[in-house]
């Protein structure tokens, strides 16, 4: 169903404190300085199956639509190729502006987008087990989580990889995961403040 | 040359070949791969998703451990590349952000100033060890094949190898060196999808049929990759772009080491060939 477009802003339903919030790596505060050329759309090999295109999003956040972007499934989409970055003539990080605006989505834990969610906190997941990424595990526990009642139509593929050896069943933890998972939680703790 | 060896997760799966073919060639290029002890994972596109400076930190391990060996890391993988890359310019510029990593690092007893030089290993292979000594070392010429050379897109980027945004010609060059015909391929540097072939299939494979049918125009015989995800969603999942388009796509996806090693008289197994869907083994050895 599509969602109905609001023709009318209230004051009291914009936030322009969005762009701030998510200043904190640096170049993310150019955004003011876009001049919705449109190139980052032109760029983009995915903006035709984004709901809202970059140059969109990039007005939407200047405009204070704070739900309408957090909410939106583009960021989700954006596949992090940086074509748009480096094409962009304000040299505005689009790229890192996407990365941001999935953090605040994630820390808000935004209903509308919980599916694209869900491949990131599945990796975080594995990788705070192991170490590294198990593909093995990553994959099944991504399909069980994000489609599970369609996860069966994976199968083939999976099987089809194991017998090229491409999946190993078996992970294997980094030796020194203590120390890992120490340096990851002091990270956490000061990341967590953004 | 001695280098700080970083395959990285995808190395020891989904992209076993992609190593096994690197290993096969380093003797022969005289490249000595120092692998960085306990590595772990730089956290893919998926850690900047969800905490920048965790994101940050998980790279800045990787690189405090490669510290201690003095020595350039290696990364065969766009993605770690990537990571590593943007880490090191981060912790170089902004301090704050080197400040909170080096709190994180301290918390597991490491710690890193700065400093690693990090390359891909098509870099490596092509600035390095150098065109030359690569045509030197071939037996069998790939002569006749046509290659589209696919760089995908992270590593034609500004964290990349530095070359052009549009039109990198490194891998075609190799190609070349290999006695094989790098075909002009436009989408040499668009994006393959990435991780969406997880999240959202539909897109990707739209983008992977775009590349296999820009290939296929150039009538090239296979495509060659510098990274496991790009290899990954061309080759295991061409039959599923063929179900949803129509098409019948049956174009190899190789890794460039794998082109490197069947050139230099190795066998298909020595460099994982077996481990694709399209198959490759019979083209290359037509090819000679």
């Amino acid at each position: 169903m599509k969602r109905l477009q609001p023709t009318v802003l209230y004051e009291k339903s914009l936030d322009l404190d969005l762009l701030e919030e998510i200043s904190h790596v640096p170049g993310i505060e150019r955004v003011k300085r876009c001049i919705q050329c449109g190139t980052c759309t032109g760029s983009c090999p995915v903006s035709w199956a984004m709901e809202d295109t970059p140059r969109k999003i990039l007005a939407l956040i200047r405009a204070g639509m704070r739900d309408r972007v957090l909410d939106s499934t583009a960021i989700w989409t954006c596949a992090s190729c940086y074509y748009c970055a480096v094409r962009c003539p304000q040299d505005i990080p689009i790229t890192e502006v996407m990365y941001a605006l999935k953090r605040r989505a994630i820390r808000e834990s935004r209903e509308r987008s919980k599916n694209a969610q869900a491949l990131s906190r599945e990796f975080v997941k594995v990788v705070h087990k192991y170490g590294r990424n198990h593909e093995t595990s990553l994959m099944a526990g991504f399909l069980l989580r994000a489609r599970p009642f369609s996860a069966f139509k994976e199968i083939p593929i999976g099987m089809r990889l194991m017998k090229q050896g491409r999946l190993p069943l078996m992970a294997r933890r980094i030796r020194d995961i203590d120390g890992l998972r120490r340096i990851m939680a002091k990270a956490e703790e000061l990341g967590g403040k953004e | 040359m001695k280098v700080a060896y970083y395959p990285g997760c995808s190395l020891h799966a989904t992209a076993r070949a992609y190593d096994e073919s690197i290993r096969a060639i380093a003797g022969p290029v005289g490249l000595e791969l120092e692998e960085i002890d306990d590595w772990n994972c730089c956290g893919a596109t998926a850690y900047m998703s969800v905490n920048e400076i965790l994101s940050f930190t998980l790279s800045a391990r990787n690189l405090a451990l490669a510290a201690k060996t003095g020595l350039p890391v290696v990364s065969p993988c766009s993605a770690c590349y990537t990571n590593l890359r943007k880490t090191e310019k981060y912790l170089a510029e902004m301090p704050h952000i080197k400040r909170k990593v080096g709190e994180a690092l301290a918390a597991g007893g490491l710690h890193y100033d700065g400093g690693v030089v990090s390359k891909h290993l098509l870099q490596v292979v092509v600035e390095d060890i150098g065109l030359e000594k690569i045509r030197a070392l071939v037996k069998r010429p790939l002569a006749g094949l046509k290659v589209a050379p696919y760089y995908g897109c992270q590593i034609a980027r500004p964290l990349g190898i530095e070359e052009s945004i549009d039109d990198p010609v490194m891998l075609d060059r190799l190609i070349e060196a290999l006695g094989a015909i790098a075909v002009p391929y436009a989408m040499k540097t668009i994006c393959c999808g990435g991780a969406l072939m997880g999240t959202r299939e539909e897109v990707a494979l739209r983008l992977c049929r775009n590349l296999l049918l820009c290939a296929q125009g150039q009538k090239a015989d296979c495509i060659a990759v510098t990274c496991p995800l790009c290899q990954m969603n061309l080759d295991t999942y061409q039959g599923r772009v063929n179900s949803a388009y129509g098409t019948s796509f049956h174009i190899p996806v190789v890794y460039f080491s794998q082109l490197m090693g069947v050139a230099f008289g190795l066998g298909a197994k020595d460099v994982g060939l077996e481990r694709s869907d399209v198959p490759a083994a019979a083209l290359l050895r037509t090819g000679t």
